[in-house]
């Protein structure tokens, strides 16, 4: 198995600093997810903790030595990264892609061992992709074509695996798809994966260990049940929302506040109280009360910057 | 699996995956190939029968078609079939590399800068220095402009669009500064620039041309073949590449100097003959996917039928004029070029 730790990590893009003296440990054989608004430099940290992107300071401990001082090919027998809407060039097919994912082990004597075949066909079997082995990656549907990319990182056949956005893109059935795979990854081989997701219910049910990320800095990381509230969906997305139990498994679940609807129907349940005054002549009583007009609840009123 | 066998020595040492199509397709072109060579080498004003073309070649012939064959035609057709394969691989290479099926040695400036060289070469030594060393002119033309590209490309690493976006600028400065010198020097040296910026195997000579371009493809040509595994990891994109395990930049420079060593090669044979690294590896890639090991000789291949019948179209459909065939494999690539571009339109 591999660590992988980052130790005082600073990266700029020219002059400005997306994070500076950073430390982070991944715990190992779980998933950790990394959440935060757009441009918080989440994905930033994960392209650095895979070498695509050179930080100015401090360093990346995969396995107990510096990523920097590894060779590229030992890298990458040890961690796997599928970036962010990786494409494959026209035409090419589910297998020759997969069996790409065996590069680090190959040289140009050794293109084909019996272990590659192996190990390849034991990637498309994991990820349902058998089937389509001989199918263009690009005449597949969304789903399929990120479960071929998954198959091409668990021929690599590495213990750690970094994943940028690996649902976006994707329709709800898909995303859920390719989670449990990835799930599976972890629960059967205990692969460590980490993963940039946008999605905080789907991170929150997935993660085992969540790492909630703002401007460059740690906000807060730990089990979903135990980090994510109110609060730190607040201070990380700016946003306010009441948490509730997920009703399957009890993880948070997210529920967002907004403005212009709650606005609205406000203004149309003051609206119709007005219309029934004038009808009757009356204050509106609890009987008169219909189905278009119920109350926002009592918390999401005192939560709201407009008083009714 | 059945469409692939796998091939392993005994001790594993050498192991390789291969395509059951490719090789069927590869040996098919190959004889269409020979063919060709043996047809077009009959072609002429003197027209001699493809079973006397076999029959001389063998060494059994009369002694008119043996003088017509070996000294006059038959180096004509083996530096069409230098020139096509490797300005095709050249252009497999690049496209490859660059990750976009709309570049090519052409495309990319390489084929220009070489052709400067060329130019500059017959404007300043005209006469005064053996034509032998024309191809190294114009392979440091094709080396300098790719050094020019790859250095206003560069930044923090060469991204595949800056440089065909760059290519394209710099390709039609130089061509611009090539036809200056055409316009404003003399005459005759105009005629022989012009002909050799449109790209003509016209008049070849078995020691002056044939064996200056035969030693420059023998290396190449494998080289890159031996490249195959680090071009087909580049074409998934440079993250996923380096995920890998791949030393992205690194075989991308190596990549393109032999890319550019084989157009600047060609060029400074055949001239700058355009398209054929633009159609070849297009049509290889739709008869055996994208897989770099079969696009390789695919492409050769098709390269060098393509010039053998550009050529053969050029000096015997117009007779007694002898056309360049680059102005062939422009009328054929200029359309096929609309049609690339038409088809992905909305991929980029």
């Amino acid at each position: 198995m591999g660590t992988l730790e980052v130790k005082n990590l600073g990266l700029s893009y020219g002059s400005a600093y997306i994070f500076e003296n950073l430390d982070l440990s991944i715990p190992e054989g779980k998933i950790t997810v990394f959440i935060g608004s757009n441009g918080c430099g989440k994905s930033t940290l994960l392209r650095s903790m895979a070498r695509l992107l050179k930080p100015q300071q401090g360093s990346v401990i995969l396995a107990g030595s510096d990523i920097s001082s590894m060779s590229t090919k030992e890298v990458a027998k040890k961690l796997a990264i599928l970036p962010q809407g990786p494409t494959a060039p026209e035409g090419l097919t589910v297998l020759q892609l997969v069996k790409q994912g065996r590069y680090p082990y190959q040289s140009w004597l050794k293109q084909w061992s019996r272990e590659d075949e192996e190990v390849v066909q034991q990637a498309l079997e994991a990820t349902g992709m058998s089937e389509l082995a001989e199918r263009p990656v690009d005449s597949l549907s969304g789903g399929q074509r990120q479960r071929a990319w998954i198959a091409m990182t668990l021929a690599q056949e590495t213990p750690i695996i970094l994943l940028d956005e690996p649902t976006t893109y994707l329709d709800l059935t898909h995303q859920i798809e390719v989670l449990d795979l990835l799930y599976e990854m972890n629960d059967r081989d205990k692969r460590t994966i980490v993963m940039v997701l946008h999605d905080i219910n789907l991170a929150c049910r997935y993660a085992d260990h969540i790492v909630a990320i703002r401007d460059g800095r740690i906000e807060a990381q730990g089990a979903p049940n135990e980090v994510v509230d109110e609060q730190l969906i607040e201070n990380v997305f700016r946003l306010k929302c009441e948490i509730i139990p997920d009703p399957l498994y009890g993880t948070p679940l997210c529920i967002p506040h907004d403005n212009c609807r709650l606005r609205a129907s406000r203004a149309l349940a003051q609206q119709q109280k007005r219309q029934n005054n004038s009808l009757h002549g009356q204050p509106v009583g609890e009987h008169n009360k219909t189905e278009e007009t119920v109350e926002p609840v009592k918390e999401l009123v005192a939560a709201s910057p407009v008083r009714v | 699996m059945s469409k692939y066998k796998p091939l392993r020595s005994r001790g594993a040492q050498f192991s390789v995956l291969i395509e059951k199509r490719a090789v069927w397709i590869t040996l098919i072109l190959f004889i269409v190939c020979l063919a060709a060579m043996i047809v077009s080498t009959g072609a002429g004003s003197q027209f001699i029968t493809p079973l006397n073309v076999i029959k001389t070649l063998l060494g059994k012939g009369e002694p008119t078609y043996e003088v017509i064959i070996m000294k006059l035609r038959l180096p004509r057709i083996i530096i069409a079939v230098l020139v096509g394969s490797s300005l095709a691989v050249a252009g497999a290479v690049l496209q490859s590399i660059i990750r976009n099926p709309l570049a090519s040695p052409d495309v990319a400036g390489i084929t220009e800068g070489a052709s400067l060289g060329a130019v500059l070469f017959i404007f300043l030594f005209g006469g005064t220095v053996p034509i032998h060393w024309m191809p190294l002119t114009s392979i440091t033309g094709a080396f300098l402009i790719t050094g020019l590209l790859y250095i206003l490309a560069w930044k923090k690493g060469v991204d595949p669009l800056r440089l065909v976006l760059i290519g394209i600028g710099i390709s039609a400065a130089i061509k611009s500064i090539s036809y200056m010198l055409v316009i404003s020097g003399p005459l005759q040296l105009a005629q022989r620039s012009l002909t050799f910026m449109t790209g003509s195997i016209y008049g070849t000579s078995w020691d002056k041309d044939v064996l200056t371009l035969l030693p420059w493809v023998a290396v190449l040509l494998p080289l890159t073949w031996l490249q195959t595994r680090n071009v087909n990891i580049q074409a998934l994109g440079d993250e996923v590449a380096s995920s890998a395990g791949a030393h992205v930049q690194k075989h991308r420079l190596l990549l393109l100097a032999l890319s550019v060593a084989l157009a600047g090669a060609a060029v400074a044979i055949g001239g700058a003959i355009g398209f054929i690294g633009l159609m070849a590896p297009h049509m290889a890639r739709k008869l055996v996917g994208s897989s770099f090991g079969s696009v390789l000789p695919v492409s050769a291949l098709l390269g060098a039928i393509i010039l053998l019948l550009a050529d053969l179209a050029a000096r015997t459909a117009f007779l007694p004029n002898d056309v360049p065939a680059g102005v062939l494999t422009a009328a054929i690539g200029a359309p096929f070029f609309m049609y690339l571009l038409y088809r992905n339109r909305n991929r980029y």
